[in-house]
């Protein structure tokens, strides 16, 4: 209590934020209550009809929950690990490059598109692909192929999903990867280059093992939120084409088409849960392992 | 051997420049493809589809869009007022946040830490939020509920206490103590001078967050009068009724014969153009801070 009195204004300075959290993040875990009740609109939160794990069964046995963890998992692997060795080669190259304004120039480029709101992204997709108009029927017109409805066909989403990814996040983790190879100090390739190592092997055995701790830090972060999707990337991609949805629904898809598409609120929440819950015990687990591994990379 | 290191410098330097290319290629062209289409002739799109360079050059996806300006304007009106209060806002509050938990001297700082990132670890997902904004706020059609969601993220948090840590030295706030200084004062009048380039940072992922959010509209928005500007987009580019809606409002008859494809890349155009006019000055400072966020981890 001393403290409190004694640092009040700290207090005071910090209380927004400590009630915003409370608000937008505390109060709704009790919300989870839904997850196990048949919801409806009229009843308030504890009256509505308890059925106990009934929603979890349903998502279990449809299949539906594990075709959603699959989707969400493989997504997000393969963005983590495409989106990082691509950042990697892409800003090893970059720094290599003797042009100053030539330099500066392509970074900003390929920095844009992380700019730009996914509707655009979808605007692009639309331009692109769309089966009367689209860029890309148009071109195979032009070599005499006959047009392709992409939107019918689930299995070519998952590459368009990813390489759209990709395209968009570039130049973020460009930029981070760039600052740590600014951070290189020069002595080490001087040295190297006076022991007769070539280039290529100045990049291979200096650079990229340089670049370990950023990488890990990366992906680490990444590997605690595995289980959260990017909602903005699929919703605006794919939308509510129900076509594709074997292939392309992940679980944040899910729960938001649910919320407002569908009405299935007990659902919804259930699935929430179960994504909140798995994420926990996956993000504790992974810190757990790499606590006994190397303290120094801990999340917390 | 330099023969030979010379070749591969050589041989890296022809890489490293096509690479470039052609990724920054990758990046340019799907907006070169919108803006070729916004400048083309409805017809011709419908004819030929889109290309590159426009078959047939008009102005007309403009003009359609600029007939009836009052939406595109009301919609970006209701963006700058809930970017520029979330920002202004975000920012206030944050950096009061970050820098109470950067305060060595401030006990629990540790366990209000945790209190703020447990919320990343674990939820109670979006169905219990949407709800509680809803039902319990009553928040539905409030410019509220587009500002106040955006207004703090746990990492903006982090980030901005690194960023205090390492641009205002411990010693200068005790000193600014001894003197008389109050906390909020230190704050106001040191920290917040010293740590410019963390809060640039900061207010740009804010601003960038607020100017392209739809989502906060899909979910709390009814009224088409308060939609933000990315779903007014949205809504124009996946309703294939649009231009019969937007003449409806109006009494006026359009026909059936008008620029639907090209005014939806106009309509992209006109959205996105200023966020690429201004994102030469921006990226500068967002790369320089990012740059120190990275090295200070």
């Amino acid at each position: 209590m001393h403290e409190l009195v004694r640092n009040r204004v700290l207090f005071l300075m910090l209380l927004p934020a400590l009630l915003f959290f409370l608000i937008n993040s505390y109060f709704p875990m009790v919300g989870v209550y839904y997850a196990f009740t048949q919801f409806d609109f009229n009843y308030g939160l504890f009256d509505a009809p308890f059925v106990g794990l009934q929603n979890f069964e349903f998502l279990w046995k449809s299949g539906t929950l594990v075709r959603l963890t699959l989707n969400t998992i493989g997504y997000n692997l393969a963005f983590i690990v495409l989106g990082n060795v691509i950042a990697i080669a892409c800003a090893i190259l970059l720094s290599e490059l003797r042009s100053k304004w030539f330099k500066k120039l392509t970074q900003s480029i390929m920095f844009l598109p992380y700019f730009v709101s996914f509707v655009i992204l979808s605007v692009i997709v639309y331009n692109v692909f769309n089966y009367d108009s689209g860029f890309f029927n148009t071109l195979l017109a032009q070599f005499g192929a006959g047009p392709v409805d992409v939107y019918s066909k689930p299995v070519v989403w998952i590459f368009l999903i990813i390489l759209f990814y990709l395209w968009k996040n570039l130049g973020y983790s460009m930029v981070i990867y760039l600052a740590a190879i600014t951070g290189i100090s020069e002595e080490y390739y001087e040295a190297a280059k006076i022991d007769g190592a070539h280039i290529f092997q100045r990049i291979w055995y200096i650079t990229v093992p340089m670049l370990k701790s950023t990488f890990v830090v990366l992906l680490l972060f990444s590997l605690g939120s595995i289980m959260k999707g990017q909602f903005d990337l699929f919703y605006q991609l794919i939308g509510n084409n129900g076509l594709l949805y074997n292939t392309t629904d992940i679980l944040d898809t899910y729960v938001f088409r649910s919320l407002k598409v569908t009405f299935d609120i007990g659902m919804a929440t259930a699935a929430g849960l179960y994504q909140s819950l798995f994420g926990f015990v996956l993000i504790m687990t992974v810190n757990y392992i790499i606590r006994k591994i190397n303290d120094d990379y801990a999340l917390f | 051997m330099t023969i030979k290191d010379d070749r591969y410098t050589k041989l890296l330097q022809g890489l490293a420049y096509t690479v470039t290319v052609l990724v920054s290629l990758a990046c340019l062209i799907p907006f070169l493809l919108i803006l070729s289409a916004s400048l083309t002739a409805n017809e011709s799109i419908i004819r030929e589809g889109y290309h590159l360079i426009p078959a047939e050059f008009s102005l007309e996806g403009y003009k359609t869009v600029f007939t009836f300006p009052d939406e595109v304007l009301r919609a970006y009106g209701v963006t700058i007022i809930t970017t520029v209060t979330g920002t202004a806002l975000g920012l206030f509050l944050m950096t009061m946040a970050g820098y109470v938990l950067a305060r060595k001297d401030f006990k629990y700082r540790n366990g209000f830490s945790f209190y703020i990132y447990f919320t990343t670890l674990f939820g109670g997902g979006l169905v219990p939020w949407y709800i509680m904004m809803t039902k319990y706020l009553q928040l539905t059609d409030s410019l509220k509920a587009l500002i106040l969601p955006g207004l703090m993220t746990p990492f903006l948090i982090i980030l901005m206490k690194n960023f205090i840590r390492s641009a205002v030295p411990e010693e200068l706030i005790e000193s600014a103590k001894i003197d008389g200084a109050g906390d909020f004062r230190i704050y106001w009048r040191i920290v917040l001078q010293l740590s410019m380039p963390g809060i640039a940072t900061v207010g740009l992922f804010l601003a960038l967050h607020y100017w392209n959010d739809w989502f906060g509209s899909s979910l709390f928005i009814n009224d088409p009068h308060k939609y933000q500007l990315q779903f007014h987009l949205y809504n124009v580019i996946n309703s294939a009724s649009f231009i019969a809606n937007m003449g409806a409002g109006t009494g006026i008859s359009l026909g059936a014969d008008l620029p639907t494809e090209s005014t939806k890349m106009a309509m992209a155009i006109v959205v996105t153009g200023p966020i690429l006019f201004l994102y030469p000055f921006v990226q500068r400072y967002f790369v320089k801070g990012l740059t120190i966020g990275a090295v200070k981890g």
